[in-house]
């Protein structure tokens, strides 16, 4: 078992918003978490991630437990994620975009940092080669001295991919990254998460409300309502599970 | 020479392509550094400028080392800290009180740099103490917690009658003298332009642009916070020490909130975010603020109004978050360059 | 369609950014009554070109709102001027709560009674909001804060409405729901230039479209026309 959470519950004051949850992530597997607007997806990577710490329950990444721990702490054991609303530094260059999430892969202490000695200048020049090479990969080397801001949306979504990544995840938490992509975008979208999760040797989790994507990539899905799970299985058997229907694709969905 | 085409062009663009004509010399650096250390023994052993100016002189360097100082919490990390004049104080105490009452008259000159870096490391371990509760959570805290120290120092110099109390310490030795001043106006530019060019300080920067968003790219937000504290601190002392011994009488009035808004001031007329902002800030500050000298009160009204008109046409002070490419180390400045066309030429046999 | 008066008028539209020239030259008119689309792939244009007309961003060339032209026109005054927008990335305020945020969008309106039938309407189509009345707008869900957008724009009673990708970031059922309440809107009056990346979707609810590609109109044409053709099917409807 690679990640495992374990009734994991949340709440905002009085607000349950995510309420036993419990999921077993295999390594190498595809799965969604797809439901209502409002029903505690993003907020159950917070808590994975720790922006938030489960009021209940237990996360676990192999034997570690996450509940407790800083982001920073647990992007280092290898969880990256992206953001449901871009959150990239917008000032800041595209290089400099990855070059920040190195940050825990890089050695050099204090004291070099501030006289530029020991191993401050080959791990740098490898941060630069290692983004561009990364960078390169997104087809964002072209644009790597712009400011992140100045891109548009779609290099964006890309841009926070490529960040994720430079943390060296083993597992990919993606929220919503289809959204703002027209229909042929996210069929160019369908066959790069499938790529870079074999190139990465990913594990992945995403969270989407295009259910083309979901459908087509995902092995598992998960249904969450109001914080709750309400149906688990392959794409099949969700489709056409009358209580997701209700709640969520509403009658007559076309997916 | 280069010829640059004069055609067609406006004024601005020449001065600019002049401009980074210059900036692309990188030699240029090492040997303005070299010649102003030179003068800096030179002018004041053959007059080559009168005292005033020299006053001044020295006046600038301790503001450039406030400013660049200051940027590096106030600019590059996007927190705003109002207590560097706290800071400064107490570099200046511990360095007049080991001039004035513990170190023997003869060997002071000698002792200086040892003072000054005395003065620094005591304010660097104020400033841990500071910004331990301050960043413990995430929020806006740190202008309170500032607010609060600059008080709290300021009361306790002046009911510790050992340092003279209000009255503060008269009689300081003039040991800053030009060369000094230089010296550690470029230590501080130098290890502040270090720390903002590496893993570091691509993580404070990142802290103000998102600090969510850093933390969880695997920055480790609070060391990272703790760390650049501490050395704006440090630096802070540092002023403060070569400031108690040029100007020889220290008091707690001395450094109260009016000082750190000048420091404050200096940081966005420079411009947020820029270690040529630093300088620039602080020198035409320190200029400024003599010329207008005759003015008397006008002065204080004079100088906001010029901040006010910055902030409408240049809300991020002259040089926000531009840098003179001097500054920026060779490989951040060309490193994706470099790639590329290293890129091309492994491309190109290959087709 | 054509009939009608024109509403907005935009000719040779240029709009750039530094050195980045994002809207090159486009000219297209939009009439009473009428909904308009511009689809196009990302960073064709399509938010800049919105943002032109609701004075957000300076731009070349000359956009006329009811033979007003908005040149000089600052962003309040167009809004005041009667066109309500959804912009791109929401413009929410986070610090507000949802209900204080409902009511800054209706505070040049004196209708009192109107305003209280648009809460109840607006809490019909999105039930979820009245539930939140009192929670500040930043920590809304994604989804929600979208519908907050939405509602705003809806509350302001344009008589012109900019929405920019009104759907996304909503649940498949609130996507339908979001077109149903366009076309409702539109039946009652209000005419709608619509961006949007659901371009199957919303194509069956405008009466024309737009093609940008890369700051220019590629191809324009009546909503059923540019539905059926092959090359925009490809492109832009996913095969
Ligand atoms: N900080 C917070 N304070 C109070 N309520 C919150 C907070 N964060 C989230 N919520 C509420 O918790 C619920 C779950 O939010 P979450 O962001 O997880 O939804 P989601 O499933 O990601 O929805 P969407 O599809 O719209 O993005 C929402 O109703 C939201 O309003
Ligand atoms: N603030 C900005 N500064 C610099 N360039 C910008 C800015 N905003 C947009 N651009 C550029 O202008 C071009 C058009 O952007 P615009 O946002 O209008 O595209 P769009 O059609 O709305 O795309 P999307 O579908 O991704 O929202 C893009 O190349 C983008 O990079
Ligand atoms: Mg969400
Ligand atoms: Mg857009």
């Amino acid at each position: 078992m690679l990640l495992q959470a374990e009734h994991v519950t949340h709440y905002f004051g009085g607000l349950c918003a995510v309420s036993d949850f419990n999921l077993n992530l295999e390594h190498g597997e595809l799965v969604a978490i797809i439901g209502p607007n409002g029903a505690g997806k993003t907020t159950i990577f917070n808590l994975i991630t720790g922006v938030y710490h489960a009021t209940q329950g237990s996360i676990r990444l192999g034997d570690v437990e996450l509940v407790g721990k800083t982001s920073n702490e647990i992007t280092a054991l290898g969880i990256a994620r992206t953001f449901q609303n871009i959150r990239l530094f917008k000032e800041l260059s595209v290089i400099d975009n990855v070059r920040i999430a190195q940050y825990g892969q890089m050695k050099y202490g204090t004291w070099e940092a501030m006289f530029h000695l020991g191993g401050y200048q080959t791990e740098e020049n490898r941060s630069i080669e290692n983004a561009m090479n990364l960078l390169e990969v997104f087809k964002l080397d072209s644009v790597a001295d712009e400011s992140s801001k100045n891109l548009p949306y779609g290099m964006q979504r890309r841009l926070e991919i490529a960040r994720a990544l430079a943390t060296h995840p083993k597992v990919l938490l993606l929220d919503e990254p289809a959204a703002g992509m027209n229909p042929s975008e996210i069929g160019q979208l369908m066959d790069f998460i499938r790529w870079i999760r074999k190139e990465f040797d990913l594990t992945i989790i995403l969270i989407e409300h295009q259910m083309r994507l979901v459908m087509g990539i995902c092995e598992r899905i998960n249904v969450l309502d109001f914080g709750a799970t309400i149906a688990t299985g392959v794409p099949k058997e969700i489709q056409n599970n009358p209580r997701v229907l209700e709640a969520y694709l509403g009658e007559g969905a076309e997916v | 020479m280069a010829t640059i085409p004069l055609e067609g062009t406006t004024w601005r663009t020449r001065w600019k392509a002049r401009w980074d004509g210059l900036m692309a010399k990188r030699w240029m650096l090492p040997v303005l550094l070299v010649v102003g250390f030179a003068l800096s023994f030179a002018i004041p052993q053959f007059n080559l400028v009168n005292q005033y100016v020299q006053l001044i002189l020295i006046y600038i360097g301790i503001n450039v080392i406030l400013t660049t100082s200051l940027n590096l919490v106030n600019g590059y990390m996007g927190e705003f800290s109002v207590g560097h004049a706290g800071f400064m104080s107490v570099g200046a105490y511990i360095s007049a009180i080991l001039t004035t009452q513990l170190l023997p008259k003869a060997l002071l000159p000698y002792l200086f740099p040892l003072e000054v870096l005395a003065g620094g490391l005591v304010a660097a371990l104020v400033g841990l103490v500071v910004a331990l509760p301050s960043f413990k959570t995430r929020g806006d805290y740190l202008a309170i917690v500032t607010l609060a120290f600059l008080m709290i120092v300021k009361s306790v110099f002046e009911n510790i009658e050992a340092v003279g109390g209000p009255r503060g310490i008269p009689g300081i030795d003039k040991l800053t003298t030009l060369p000094w001043t230089f010296f550690w106006t470029i230590l501080a530019i130098w290890v502040i332009r270090n720390f903002v060019y590496s893993r570091f300080g691509r993580g404070v920067l990142s802290i103000r642009e998102d600090e969510i968003a850093s933390d969880l790219m695997s920055v480790n937000t609070r060391q990272v916070k703790l760390q650049a504290f501490v050395i704006s601190s440090f630096f802070a002392g540092v002023a403060g020490a070569l400031f108690a011994h040029v100007l020889q009488f220290i008091s707690p009035r001395v450094f109260d909130i009016i000082k750190s808004t000048d420091i404050l001031i200096m940081v966005y007329l420079g411009g947020i975010g820029s270690i040529a902002g630093s300088i620039i800030g602080g020198t035409i500050y320190t200029v400024l603020l003599e010329i207008l000298r005759p003015l008397g009160m006008w002065r204080m009204v004079l100088m906001p109004l010029l901040l006010v008109i910055l902030m409408i046409y240049r809300p991020r002070g002259i040089m926000g978050l531009r840098e003179f490419r001097w500054f920026v180390p060779l490989h951040d400045l060309i490193g994706t360059k470099l790639w590329r066309r290293k890129k091309e030429a492994s491309d190109a046999p290959a087709s | 369609m054509s009939t009608a008066e024109v509403l907005l008028s935009v000719q040779d539209l240029d709009i750039s950014y530094g050195n980045i020239k994002a809207v090159k030259g486009i000219s297209f008119d939009v009439h009473e009554g009428e909904i308009v689309t511009l689809i196009g792939a990302n960073g064709a244009g399509k938010s800049s070109t919105l943002r032109g007309i609701s004075g957000m961003v300076p731009y070349h060339g000359k956009i006329s709102y009811r033979g007003k032209d908005l040149h000089k026109t600052a962003a309040d005054k167009i809004v005041a001027m009667g066109v309500a927008q959804v912009p791109e990335g929401r413009g929410i305020f986070g610090n507000l709560t949802v209900l204080e945020n409902l009511k800054l969008a209706t505070w040049q309106r004196k209708d009192k009674v109107e305003i209280a039938r648009d809460f109840e309407r607006v809490f019909t189509i999105f039930p979820r909001l009245k539930e939140r009345l009192k929670q500040l707008g930043g920590t809304l869900s994604g989804g929600e804060q979208q519908m907050l957008a939405v509602s705003r724009a809806l509350m302001s009673r344009g008589s012109l409405m900019l929405l920019d990708e009104p759907s996304m970031g909503l649940a498949p059922v609130l996507v339908r729901e979001i077109f149903h309440v366009l076309r409702e809107i539109n039946q009652a009056g209000t005419t709608v230039l619509l961006v949007e990346q659901n371009a199957n979707m919303a194509l069956r609810v405008a009466n024309r479209g737009y093609v940008l590609e890369t700051g220019t109109i590629a191809l324009s044409g009546t909503a059923s026309e540019l539905l059926g053709n092959p090359r925009i099917k490809e492109a832009y409807l996913g095969g």
